[in-house]
């Protein structure tokens, strides 16, 4: 195991943020730290690096314990949702920075910088400053920043959130690609699913100080642990106490045994797929379909139809409010 | 319109108060000629004046710069039991009167304070000599380095200092490439200030110095005392270069404000 996190307490003053963290994230993976903003993650990674000291509990890396390294000493990269660009220093001073402080050769940084900024794209930028780079581009200096100093690890905090949406989807398929060229260790914070999804390996998600649940992105979409994962993962809809995703309900005309009867309402068409919003009893309900099943059903507004999950479809039992 | 008599009433008010009187400074001081303006500040006791402000100014300058980077790193990167008092007491050199901080310095570093006692025992007179003159000098410009840098370390943030940290710089290796140079408008802005004060200052270094003509005589002290003796001239001609020095030092600021804003 790369990290190893046991059993870590912390609180701002008599706010809990992280409450009996434990967790081991593999060598060459790429995990995610994924939930709601408040949920610890960010304070999670931060305990990682150093850069806060958990009040009870161990944090080991790479077989040493780190709890009480400074982070000067603990060889993680990190990368901060604001770029922490050092804005007195060119882009190739920036890169340099972490090999200057450890007196190497100036030849050796030189190589290594080249090095780095030709995986970055940012070749052409060396001698420009932060403030002349896009922001996509300074994230990208900071990536470079934090991996040339070789770090044990990569920690990335929210990196993609202060950019907008275009730039944000090009720099994570760029980052899992990146990943798979550099294989360092890499662990990042996302309060977006979908880039959660998208790009990591093993994903843990977080809410309320606690680990709520680890595993693959499949495996946490299709089996989650609870409702608070399950809803946060994707959509989902209540039938008959029931959390189901919308596209595992099967609808029919005629009455069915555990069927929920229901009023349809509003029918929307999002291209490939069609959702149907209908009204049961006192609660909304909805469901998501191909075009194609939704054709054959030829439904609409006004229609009586019965909801049911999907005999394949892995339902949670909804936790009364 | 009422915009003209307004603009009328605020020229009149400032070349009454500002200009009209430094004009007249810089007038008597070359009434007689660029020649006697030289031989009045040739004389040994206006090179000597002029020499102990001079060190006066580097020695508080340094001191207060030193400290005022410090304790300004540790009023915005740290927190600890006392620090709001510590903030306002930075603040009680501007509010206390210059004569009151003299008086109160030799009730401590006088001959016959315990502290000052003991100092000159061990061969440091700090009042009526150069220390003293240095401490007072230090004390009413104590605030000036802080507060310029204050609010730019609170706006720098600690990202980039983190992410030093994280790139394996040390802490010294961190204040010195990184915030150092993201401060270094300000605390030359704070410099300049300080110098400013430091080289115009009478009320305190007066009471601490003993005026002692030839040792102990500032340029500002100099300007008085020619003048009570009715040696117009010279009292005029230092006055004038430490009018110019003090433009000078403006124009400085000015310059450093602007870079500040690129």
């Amino acid at each position: 195991m790369a990290i190893e996190v046991r059993d870590v307490n912390k609180a701002f003053g008599a706010t809990p943020v992280l409450t009996g963290i434990t967790l081991d994230i593999a060598a060459g993976s790429l995990t995610a730290l994924l939930g709601p903003s408040g949920g610890g993650k960010s304070t999670l990674l931060r305990v990682i690096a150093g850069l806060e000291q958990p009040d009870t509990g161990t944090v080991t890396i790479n077989g040493v314990d780190a709890t009480r390294l400074s982070p000067q000493r603990r060889n993680v990269g990190f990368v901060f949702q604001h770029y922490a660009a050092f804005k007195h220093l060119t882009v190739l001073r920036n890169v340099a920075f972490g090999l200057e402080v450890r007196k190497r050769p100036k030849a050796e940084v030189r190589a290594r910088v080249r090095e780095l900024l030709e995986l970055v794209h940012l070749e052409q930028m060396a001698d420009r400053y932060p403030a002349q780079l896009s922001g996509g581009q300074r994230q990208r200096m900071a990536l470079a920043r934090a991996l040339a100093v070789e770090p044990e690890v990569l920690l990335l905090d929210e990196p993609f959130g202060a950019l907008d949406a275009q730039v944000r989807k090009e720099l994570r398929t760029w980052l899992r690609r990146l990943h798979d060229e550099v294989h360092v260790t890499t662990v990042f914070v996302t309060h977006d699913q979908e880039e959660a999804m998208d790009v990591a390996d093993e994903i843990v998600v977080l809410a309320d100080g606690r680990v709520q649940q680890v595993g693959r992105p499949s495996e946490i979409y299709e089996n989650p642990a609870n409702p608070f994962v399950m809803g946060f993962l994707g959509p989902i809809t209540v039938l008959n106490g029931q959390l189901v995703r919308p596209h595992d309900v099967e609808l029919s005309r005629t009455p069915v045994d555990g069927g929920v009867e229901a009023v349809v309402t509003r029918i929307v068409s999002l291209g490939f797929e069609i959702r149907i919003e209908a009204r049961a009893g006192g609660a909304d309900v909805w469901a998501q379909l191909t075009d194609a099943s939704a054709r054959a059903l030829d439904v609409r507004p006004g229609d009586t139809l019965y909801f049911r999950p999907a005999a394949t479809a892995n339902a949670l039992t909804a936790v009364p409010v | 319109m009422a915009r003209l008599p307004l603009r009328v009433l605020a020229l009149l008010y400032l070349l009454l108060l500002l200009v009209l009187p430094v004009v007249l400074v810089a007038w008597r001081t070359f009434e007689h000629g660029v020649g006697a303006f030289v031989d009045a500040l040739s004389t040994p006791n206006a090179i000597h004046a002029f020499a102990v402000t001079g060190s006066v100014a580097v020695w508080s300058v340094l001191a207060n710069t030193l400290f005022g980077v410090g304790m300004a790193v540790l009023l915005v990167r740290h927190r600890f039991p006392g620090k709001r008092i510590v903030n306002a007491l930075i603040d009680l050199p501007l509010a206390v009167s210059p004569v009151v901080v003299g008086l109160a310095l030799i009730l401590v570093y006088g001959r016959f304070a315990p502290v000052g006692g003991w100092l000159e025992r061990h061969g440091l007179q700090v009042i009526f000599s150069l220390p003293g003159m240095v401490l007072a000098t230090i004390f009413v410009s104590l605030p000036l380095v802080v507060r310029a840098i204050v609010p730019v370390l609170e706006e720098l943030g600690e990202d980039q200092e983190q992410a030093a940290h994280t790139l394996g710089a040390s802490r010294w290796q961190t204040f010195r490439r990184i915030t150092l140079p993201g401060i270094r408008g300000a605390l030359g802005y704070g410099v300049v200030l300080c110098l400013a004060r430091a080289l115009g200052e009478y009320g305190a270094v007066a009471v601490v110095s003993g005026r002692q003509v030839g040792q102990t005589q500032t340029a500002t002290l100099f300007v008085e005392e020619r003048y009570q003796n009715f040696d117009t001239g010279s009292a005029f001609a230092v006055a004038t270069v430490l009018a110019l020095a003090a433009v000078l030092i403006l124009l400085v600021t000015k310059l450093l404000r602007r870079k500040e804003v690129l």
